[in-house]
């Protein structure tokens, strides 16, 4: 298991136990994250599990590329830093990522 | 026996994908009340699209496709029980009935209760062999059969049908689609679309037959062929079936509540009963852009169970998401926006009739109204605007693909604004 940040739309940070393997997306799913939505299931369809991934931890995680980086950058709210969550599976090497929930998801 | 109601409790009338969100929804807007979740299916809420797609082509598990970990329901102290039907409503005194006849107390009732499959009108008891497509149940009893060499005849050339084909395709199967209509998709795409799809199967191997009516299935124990309405018969190992499906409205009919071709709610998912709400494929809904409309999508699910979450908490939050759809067939990405009813132009940015790569445009009077996106995710999320928004477009620059359509767009917008 290892340790997911979510920083909220409240601004309150709740971290999380996923399980290597799962996605962040799932990890926000399983624990009634707010903000993030997730509507095609994490097949890169829709944009609803947007993150903004924090900056120390982009390089680790990677930058988004092609669908998904095609979905994100006509998102009308975008940052360098964002990702679809259901395309960051978790490893043990992303323990203690933190990722920010957005205001709306499109 | 009874349970008495010391306490608020929403109870939730089905486990699928309304119901999945309508209780995540109701804990994230605060609600510090019982949570009961009622599924007629033996499963925790899971995830209904792949079932024509990775969980029939066997890429996914059971597991893969829940919705929420079943762990996640104990955390946000949400009750599910799982196998259980209920059969009426007594609205008087706010108690649900169970198929068991246990009567449960409601504070707020939330009905999810989706929709039953449309059923063929063969008369006669008919082999094994014949499936419709709409449960996990329903994918368990396909698998073993859907296997390398064996032939399949999906009647339906809807988005099941064609997904289903797809699927199989990937197993090896021999697949024959019938669709009693003239083109695939007739319903909800323009027949250049149609054309599309119906090439794009084809070079993978799918046969399609329009204008056939399925009239008769042939085999004693289990299927060996069917019977088409040109008089020809098919040989047939496995028969899967994907003609549509209606609305399950009879809980709230039998209950007093308005119901037409859906329960009817307002913009806030909430019934002609104040302390009942109904979301998902079973609600029809006055929409802002297209007015009374029933949706038969899992974004509109989960919009609506949002809604209905917060008017149950006492929060106004009208569904006002634009319609949205998407589909995966083969190396296929689908993303639809919008309801393209009523169009009068359809205007194509790509080549429709080779690759598989376009965004096909929905214009009346020269203002989208639904794209067709195929394997172009820029302008499935930069149309959304131009659809909501009633952004009239110039065809020509449309159709014009050495203008980058982020830059059309922001000029149409700009345009449109003043």
């Amino acid at each position: 298991m290892v340790k997911i940040n979510y920083i909220q739309l409240n601004g309150e940070t709740l971290t999380v136990d996923v399980a290597n393997g799962d996605t962040v997306m799932q990890g926000a799913m399983d624990n009634m994250v707010g903000g993030i939505v997730a509507e095609c299931g994490g097949g890169c369809n829709c944009a609803t599990c947007h993150v903004f991934v924090a900056s120390d931890w982009i390089e680790r995680v990677g930058f988004a590329v092609d669908m998904e980086k095609d979905l994100l950058d006509n998102l009308p709210i975008v940052q360098p830093t964002s990702r679809l969550s259901c395309q960051i599976e978790v490893t043990s090497e992303l323990d203690g990522l933190t990722v920010k929930v957005p205001e709306e998801q499109f | 026996m009874n349970q008495e109601t010391t306490q608020q409790r929403a109870v939730i009338v089905g486990a699928s994908h309304a119901g999945a969100q309508l209780a995540a929804s109701l804990r994230q807007n605060g609600w510090i009340g019982e949570i009961l979740m009622l599924g007629e299916e033996g499963y925790l809420p899971y995830h209904r699209p792949p079932l024509s797609k990775g969980f029939l082509d066997g890429s996914k598990s059971i597991e893969d496709i829940l919705i929420r970990k079943p762990d996640a329901y104990e955390k946000a102290a949400i009750a599910v029980r799982t196998g259980t039907r209920v059969v009426a409503i007594d609205r008087h005194a706010k108690v649900v009935q169970t198929s068991s006849g246990e009567r449960i107390g409601y504070t707020k009732l939330a009905l999810c209760l989706g929709a039953k499959v449309r059923t063929l009108a063969i008369p006669g008891v008919l082999p094994d062999g014949l499936h419709y497509l709409r449960t996990l149940a329903d994918i368990e009893s396909i698998r073993p059969y859907a296997i390398e060499g064996r032939r399949a005849i999906i009647v339906g050339g809807g988005y099941i049908g064609l997904e289903t084909a797809a699927s199989l395709r990937r197993l090896h199967v021999d697949v024959t689609v019938l669709e009693v209509g003239d083109r695939v998709l007739g319903r909800v795409t323009a027949p250049e679309l149609s054309a599309f799809y119906t090439r794009v199967h084809g070079e993978e191997g799918v046969r399609i037959l329009t204008g056939v009516a399925i009239t008769g299935v042939d085999g004693v124990d289990r299927v060996s062929g069917v019977f088409c309405s040109d008089g020809t018969r098919l040989p047939a190992d496995l028969v899967i079936v994907g003609i549509g499906i209606d609305p399950s409205t009879d809980l709230a009919q039998d209950a007093g509540l308005e119901v037409r071709n859906g329960i009817v709610v307002d913009e806030c998912a909430v019934t002609s009963d104040p302390d009942i709400v109904a979301a998902g494929d079973c609600a029809l809904q006055n929409s802002p852009l297209y007015g009374w409309i029933r949706l038969e999508s899992v974004a509109n699910a989960t919009e609506q169970a949002k809604s209905a979450a917060a008017a149950i908490c006492g929060r106004r939050e009208p569904t006002n998401a634009l319609p949205w759809f998407w589909s995966d067939q083969y190396d296929i990405k689908l993303q639809i926006a919008g309801l393209n009813a009523g169009y009068d132009q359809l205007v194509v940015r790509g080549d429709l009739s080779q690759g598989r790569s376009f965004a096909a445009f929905y214009l009346k009077s020269g203002v989208p109204l639904a794209v067709d996106c195929v394997n172009r995710p820029g302008e499935f999320m930069l149309s959304k605007k131009l659809i909501t928004e009633k952004c009239p477009i110039d065809p020509a620059e449309l159709a014009d693909e050495s203008v980058p359509f982020k830059e059309l767009v922001s000029r149409w917008l700009a345009a449109s604004a003043q």
